[in-house]
């Protein structure tokens, strides 16, 4: 799924200043589930807009609305109604959720609410960690499905570095060394033979930015 | 400028039909008297109260709130409390990026027989608003 | 003329080799100081690759003054800071200016450092930078095309036998060694009985793997127990910060002398490997005093 934080209030404010309606879009999948952009989100967020503007003496109205997939252009579409009445929108969607918004409506300003960090998963309550980069060359399965890319600060593709200090990562005790993990994880199924072997440079250009798929149903 | 004795806070008061609302009723007819500017409303568990409900009294104009459960452990719904404590943390926050002072809500946990206590908080508060003056909600619109 | 490091390498002699960090500027004065200070007393000079992610004076450019001045320079590159293209460019140049030697590391990440926002490169890893410098010598680039001149190099690698769990690390130099790696420099050294384990490992797996024993400098006892937490891989045995420890202050780094030549003259006697690379970290000044303690 990909991770988002929402944005200082203080910069959204900065980006819908001088605008007298608005409308917040949510978006019900990946950021509803990391609790940024969902429709629960939204309500936070243009609650604390109107306090915001009352406090200052500004007159401020928000419509809200969140779909399914931001990223969808067939469900952005259905916006249409509620996009027209307001003079800005304001995503709480992925970076990939606001530029559908966008491109649908190419008359109306759309701002980001939120900052989309990365692809990841949950570690705990509340905690995502980020576990893929999309590099378009897939690794996991030369290291017991732990990705060095993006797990590893430096994204080793042979084997830790001098920097593994009691399993942890030197740039952050906090973090696990990932060549710790797939070490053990490798171990535990007698695979380490995988480590052993030398893996030569890494083709950075396996996806040609911006990247492009085109592809046929199954 | 208004003498600070002549501001009444509107204070909404949420609070816990287990416990809290019961104290509020065991204080009243022990004639135990808190302020009448507090407007207490029953909520089937102090976990009940969502940030959303904080949030919009502010919008309506109240100049402070209060969250008010069980003690801790005591909760009929094994830990209302606990959330509800971690959403006025929440909502404190909130309110601080806003520009409000975050002091302006406030959680505490009572027993439903503790008609005192209920009475004292609810005094304490009231006495922390005054301090604080009017919600610059208010004030600005 | 110092004597190409590859051929003291295989010389057979115990190998001393030390390190000088760059200034961050272009006052160069200290630096030259240094080199002329260490460049006759040790078989080659290390010098750091923006170290510790610092932004220094660039360990090329200190190269070959160490070159210019007669010393036998041991060029450190870490991927951190330039992609293939670059290091490869840097080799290229390197070799027409007489550097013979280079050392092959990872780098520290960059927000450990003084430009905490920079873009972290590594393009390659330590072990794909070491196979590189093998695939130019061979005449070719890492694009697959024919060099106009290849280059050679005396390419060596660090190893930390200290590191924990230990296990990743030795597949690690283990691949380093089949990568052709001809020396290796280790992190610091402290527990020789830890040591000697280490080095019966390496002598099974290959009895012509040079290892140099990395002697760093302990300037306190504070510093011990600071290293101890927070530098991976390095471990002070608690005998020698108490040693620290007794001596008063003003004597503090001449105790840390004392404790690096005792380290070496053990190292040397009792042959544990083959040789010693010693890092003063800043106080390349006593360097010389940390020899004599040592015998060399
Ligand atoms: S190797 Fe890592 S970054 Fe690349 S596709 Fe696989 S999980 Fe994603
Ligand atoms: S300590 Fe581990 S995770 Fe961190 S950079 Fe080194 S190998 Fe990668």
């Amino acid at each position: 799924m990909i991770v988002a934080e929402r944005k200082p209030l203080e910069d959204i404010r900065e980006m819908i200043a001088g605008y007298k309606k608005i409308l917040i879009v949510g978006c019900g999948t990946c950021v509803t589930i990391c609790w940024a952009g969902g429709e629960k989100e939204v309500a936070v967020l243009s609650s604390q807009l109107r306090l915001a503007s009352k406090k200052d003496g500004n007159e401020l109205e928000i419509l809200e609305a969140t779909i399914e997939r931001q990223c969808e252009k067939e469900l952005v579409e259905a916006l249409k109604d509620k996009v027209q009445q307001v003079e800005a929108v304001l995503s709480m969607g992925c970076g990939a959720g606001v530029q559908p918004i966008a491109e649908i409506f190419p008359d109306m300003p759309v701002y980001p609410a939120l900052n989309t960090t990365f692809v990841g998963m949950p570690e705990g309550e509340g905690v995502w960690v980020e576990t893929c980069r999309a590099c378009g060359d897939c690794f996991l399965d030369k290291t017991g499905g732990i990705c060095p890319i993006v797990r590893c600060a430096k994204g080793l593709l042979n084997g830790p570095c001098g920097g593994t200090n009691n399993g942890k990562c030197e740039i952050d005790s906090e973090k696990d060394c990932a060549w710790t993990l797939i070490y053990r994880r490798l171990e535990q199924q007698g695979r380490l033979d995988a480590m052993r072997k030398y893996y030569p440079p890494r083709n950075f250009q396996a996806v040609i930015r911006p990247g492009k798929v085109e592809t046929l149903p199954a | 400028m208004k003498a600070k004795g002549a501001f009444l806070p509107d204070i909404v008061a949420f609070c816990c039909a287990q416990s809290a609302y019961q104290a509020a009723d065991t204080a009243g007819s022990m004639r135990i008297t808190y302020p009448e500017n507090i407007r207490v409303i029953r909520v089937p568990c102090a976990g009940r109260v969502d940030v959303l409900h904080i949030l919009r009294a502010f919008e309506k104009g109240a100049d402070g709130v209060l969250v008010l459960g069980c003690h801790e452990e005591a909760c009929r719904h094994l830990s209302g409390n606990i959330r509800a404590k971690n959403r006025v943390q929440r909502v404190n926050t909130l309110l601080q990026e806003v520009g409000i002072d975050g002091k302006r809500v406030e959680m505490f946990t009572l027993a439903p027989n503790q008609g005192s206590r209920f009475a004292r908080i609810a005094n304490e508060v009231n006495e922390r608003i005054k301090e604080l003056g009017p919600s610059p909600v208010k004030s600005g619109a | 003329m110092a004597k190409a490091f590859k051929e003291t390498l295989n010389s057979g002699k115990f190998v001393v080799t030390s390190e000088i960090g760059p200034p961050k500027g272009t006052n160069l004065e200290k630096l030259i100081h240094h080199i002329d200070l260490l460049k006759d007393k040790v078989d080659a000079l290390n010098v750091t690759d923006n170290q510790s992610s610092v932004m220094r004076f660039p360990s090329l450019g200190t190269c070959l003054l160490i070159k210019e001045r007669g010393g036998e320079p041991i060029l450190q590159m870490t991927c951190r800071d330039r992609n293939r293209m670059a290091l490869e460019a840097d080799l290229l140049f390197a070799y027409t200016r007489g550097i013979k030697n280079v050392l092959c590391l990872t780098g520290d990440f960059i927000t450990i450092g003084d430009h905490k926002e920079a873009r972290a490169v590594f393009d390659l890893d330590s072990l794909q930078l070491l196979h590189m410098v093998r695939i130019l010598q061979s005449g070719k680039d890492l694009g697959g095309n024919e060099l106009d001149g290849a280059v050679e190099f005396c390419a060596g690698a660090t190893v930390t036998p200290e590191a924990n769990p230990i296990e990743p690390q030795l597949i690690k130099f283990e691949k380093k060694v089949q990568a052709g790696a001809e020396f290796f420099q280790t992190q610091a050294i402290y527990d020789l009985d830890n040591f000697k384990k280490f080095m019966k490992y390496v002598r099974g797996l290959d009895k012509n793997i040079k290892i140099l024993a990395g002697i760093v400098l302990l300037a306190s006892a504070g510093m011990a127990k600071y290293m101890n937490e927070n530098t991976p891989g390095v471990f002070v045995p608690q005998v020698l910060i108490d040693e620290m420890a007794t001596a008063e202050k003003g004597k503090r780094v001449q105790k840390g002398i004392e404790i690096a030549g005792r380290l070496i003259r053990q190292i040397k006697e009792e042959a544990i490997c083959d040789g010693v690379h010693i890092m003063a970290i800043g106080r390349e000044e006593v360097v010389p005093d940390i020899l004599a303690a040592g015998g060399l």
